[in-house]
């Protein structure tokens, strides 16, 4: 795994680029790299409010499902891709989150939302350090076996106490309602009215762009270097003074708050914190799609989230418009998405950045070749 | 120095985002019904079924009853002039799930109403949604208390089956009358289903209880709670499970040769499913399945495949053979037509002018009168949204309910239970359409 991914970072400068582009690329971002994520940062923040404004509460719900994904996937792309550790539980640190959020909000004067996501990602965090110091023991396979109990594990949790968690009908979450300063913020901008799904959106995919801007800075700066430096070789790691374990826990623990803060916005979006909707299923589908958006990248989780969140959907509705009966187009989404994985795994063996990359290193070094 | 170009056009694009907006007016939503889904000659409904995953087989059978009665519906002219769209969206079962396709159902596809959304956990997490953007959420395919107990909290919201407690209370009473020396023995769901059906039979049996053993859903191994049960002596078991847990359990009392009467609760109970699933779970070595439950005591609110000479499923033959797809006529398509009739007539109801609030004051109004299929009246009310009000005991031979009561009528709480056969004559119209004068 370290092999193919040790030439991709977050987020990645291309490698090298021309004179030109690259002057281009610092005048409009900065030469810092703090600079530059947080100007991106802003940059992604209009098109996310030109995009959700311009969608309807459908597409709005959908992105907002996107968002919890894309927070998920990015720290399991930290982990897997920078440090090399494996996890097959990231659905069970979901669970830990979607739980904790939903606990929060029972009741009739629930605390400010932006505290309960936080509580949320910090209930995961500990238990991300728990799991994480065992994990820091473990390799490949052994890794895997102990994530994947997790996975299994945690969704019986709340059916053994299933009078504080709900058993097996999980906790019904109702979303508080929209601050009435945001609400008139974002009217007096836009003109719109604030839908519930749109404000989640909103929330959505601000936690994405501060977690993408904390987890870039993380992986470009210290930390990042002794990450990938555990990942492609631990001897040499440690003679440099690399303390693996503190490496690894650390990692772990940072990918486990991600999933923890997806978690509580996934209960907010889907309204309820169930044990059905935290599977081993949850755990490999968000693998999968950082496998296909391509490994260690911000980008490839963001495309993997996006591909999680539309391909049922576009794919059922082309079934039926195609006169597939309703049993058989929604049996064509797992199918296709299956597919998906085949081509891009054939295809693009680094996922979708990666081969993306891979392209544009090749036209360049054919250019640069012939001039 | 070169930074403030970059600055200032920042600002300005800002600034040029903030002037596109409208400023503080906002518009005041019309106070008048809502007409969403409903155009001149068309209405669209939707639902949420398992169509894939572990709860699909049976389940996914539901919405091809409904479509089929839609279909023959439509071809007769339609509801007041429109036509019924019926659209199915697939939540595997998983209550994530169930909040994605009702976004898109209520937001995408602007359905009218939801017709039928299945089950208990996934349906809960989007009756809160469906209520704050006063979708009609009718005749939900569960028969948990939640959906019909508080209309004051839930309005929009109705059931349709009858709900696990007056089932639970309509067992009880009869174990009670008939089996009072036996040892009873639960096996419950360890949900709403299994609770709501142990608070009505412990009415009656709390002193014969001897054992209560609950499963989990997608637990596959209750040979445990089997062995318990028959460990504390239990010698009739009351059964809330759903069918793969009623074929799960005969096989686990099979092989500890553990022989009580069974009596499941009418989910559980589908001879012709619950034997294929005993083939296929013992991997053909219980080849004929609805033979081993020869016996079994169960409940009845609807007429089913097994009584084809009953007039309603004569009709539902009829609509079958000529809008049915694929397949056989199976109790769950039967269980699907019967609800596309009642909501057919809750159209009929709400009369021309078809408002979302409208069809909502019409089932309160009328519910409590629509004539078919199930052998109890219906409890609709302003007061509450629960179903169909009783149910009869039956014993299956060899494949087909006998049955051993008149129909038993009740309500939740402390209502008596009395018998009641007069719904259970009702025939369909020759027309197979309702015809439920408008309100």
């Amino acid at each position: 795994m370290s092999a193919e991914t040790s030439e991709t970072s977050v987020p990645a400068p291309a490698p090298a680029p021309p004179a030109r582009r690259r002057s281009l690329v610092d005048r409009v971002l900065g030469r810092s790299t703090l600079r530059r994520h947080l100007t991106l940062a802003v940059l992604a923040l209009l098109v996310v409010v030109v995009v959700l404004e311009s969608t309807g509460p459908f597409r709005n719900a959908q992105f907002a499902s996107m968002a919890y994904y894309g927070i998920a996937g990015a720290g399991l792309t930290i982990l897997l891709g920078l440090n090399g550790q494996i996890s097959l539980g990231h659905g069970a640190f979901m669970a830990i989150g979607a739980y904790t959020a939903a606990l929060l909000l029972q009741g009739d004067d629930p605390l400010p939302l932006p505290v309960i996501l936080l509580g949320a990602a910090l209930v995961t965090l500990v238990a991300g350090a728990v799991v994480g110091v065992a994990a820091a023991r473990l390799h490949g396979p052994y890794l895997a076996g102990a994530t994947l109990a997790l996975a299994v594990a945690v969704p019986g949790i709340p059916l053994y106490f299933s009078e504080a968690l709900g058993g097996e009908q999980g906790l019904n979450v109702r979303v508080p309602d929209i601050p009435p300063w945001f609400a008139d913020a974002v009217f007096f901008v836009t003109g719109q009215d604030m839908s519930r799904s749109r404000y989640l959106g909103y929330l959505g995919w601000f936690c994405l762009l501060v977690t993408f801007v904390l987890l870039a800075n993380l992986a470009r700066g210290r930390v990042g270097r002794t990450w990938r430096a555990v990942r492609d070789n631990e001897v040499a790691a440690e003679l440099a003074g690399i303390d693996l374990g503190r490496a690894r826990v650390l990692a772990f623990v940072v990918s486990a708050t991600c999933a923890g803060l997806a978690g509580g916005l996934l209960a907010l979006s889907a309204r309820i914190a169930a044990p059905s909707g935290f599977t081993l299923t949850l755990s490999l589908l968000l693998l999968s799609a950082i496998v296909l958006g391509g490994l260690g990248t911000l980008t490839g989780a963001l495309l993997g989230a996006a591909m999680l969140t539309f391909v049922p959907q576009l794919v059922t509705g082309l079934g039926q418009d195609l006169g597939l009966s309703d049993v058989r187009s929604a049996e064509l989404a797992p199918l296709s998405y299956g597919l998906v994985t085949m081509l891009v795994v054939l295809f693009a063996p680094a996922g979708i950045v990666g081969g993306v990359r891979a392209a544009v290193a090749r036209r360049r070094a054919k250019s640069s070749g012939t001039t | 120095m070169k930074r403030w170009p970059r600055l200032a056009a920042l600002l300005a694009t800002g600034a040029l985002v903030a002037a596109c907006g409208a400023g503080e007016e906002r518009e005041e939503a019309p106070s008048e019904g809502s007409t969403v889904g409903v155009t001149d000659d068309s209405i669209t409904i939707g639902a949420h079924f398992p169509l894939t995953g572990v709860a699909a087989p049976g389940y996914s059978e539901i919405p091809s009853g409904h479509q089929a009665y839609y279909d023959f519906v439509n071809a007769n002219g339609g509801v007041h002039g429109r036509e019924i769209e019926f659209i199915v969206r697939d939540d595997a079962y998983n209550p994530t799930n169930t909040s994605q396709v009702t976004n898109e159902l209520v937001l995408s596809d602007e359905i009218f109403a939801m017709v039928a959304g299945l089950g208990t956990p996934t349906h809960s997490a989007v009756v809160d949604f469906l209520n704050g953007e006063k979708v009609p959420d009718l005749f939900v395919s569960s028969g948990s208390l939640q959906w019909g107990d508080a209309p004051e909290e839930k309005p929009y919201t109705f059931g349709w089956q009858p709900d696990y407690e007056i089932e639970g209370k309509i067992i009880g009473q009869w174990v009670a009358e008939n089996r009072p020396d036996a040892k009873v023995g639960l096996f419950l769901q360890d949900d709403d289903f299994g609770r709501d059906g142990e608070k009505g039979a412990r009415q009656f049996l709390d002193e014969q209880i001897v054992e209560v053993q609950r499963y989990q859903s997608g637990n596959t191994d209750i040979a445990p709670q089997i062995a318990a049960l028959r460990a504390s002596g239990a010698d009739l078991i009351l059964g809330f499970n759903v069918p793969s847990y009623t074929a799960l359990s005969q096989l686990a009392a099979l092989r500890l040769n553990y022989k009580p009467t069974w009596f499941y609760s009418n989910v559980g109970s589908d001879p012709a499913l619950v034997g294929s699933l005993l083939a296929r779970f013992s991997e053909g070595a219980v080849a004929d399945g609805t033979r081993l439950l020869d016996g079994v005591l169960t409940t009845e609110y609807i007429p089913g495949v097994d009584v084809p000479d009953d007039p309603w499923m004569q009709l539902w033959q009829r609509v079958w053979d000529e809008h049915g797809g694929e397949g056989e006529l199976t109790n769950y398509r039967v269980y699907g037509m019967s609800q596309a009739y009642t909501f057919v007539q809750a159209l009929q109801a709400a009369g021309e002018d078809l408002t979302r609030e409208g069809i909502v004051a019409a089932i309160e109004e009328h519910g409590s009168g629509f004539e078919g299929p199930g052998l109890a009246p219906f409890r609709f009310s302003e007061d509450s949204h629960l179903g169909i009000s009783g149910m009869q005991v039956v014993e299956i031979r060899g494949g087909v309910g006998e049955e051993l009561t008149p129909v038993l009528v009740t309500d939740i709480g402390d209502a008596p239970i009395e018998e009641d056969d007069s719904a259970a004559g009702d025939a369909p119209p020759d027309s197979g359409i309702p015809d439920q004068p408008a309100g």
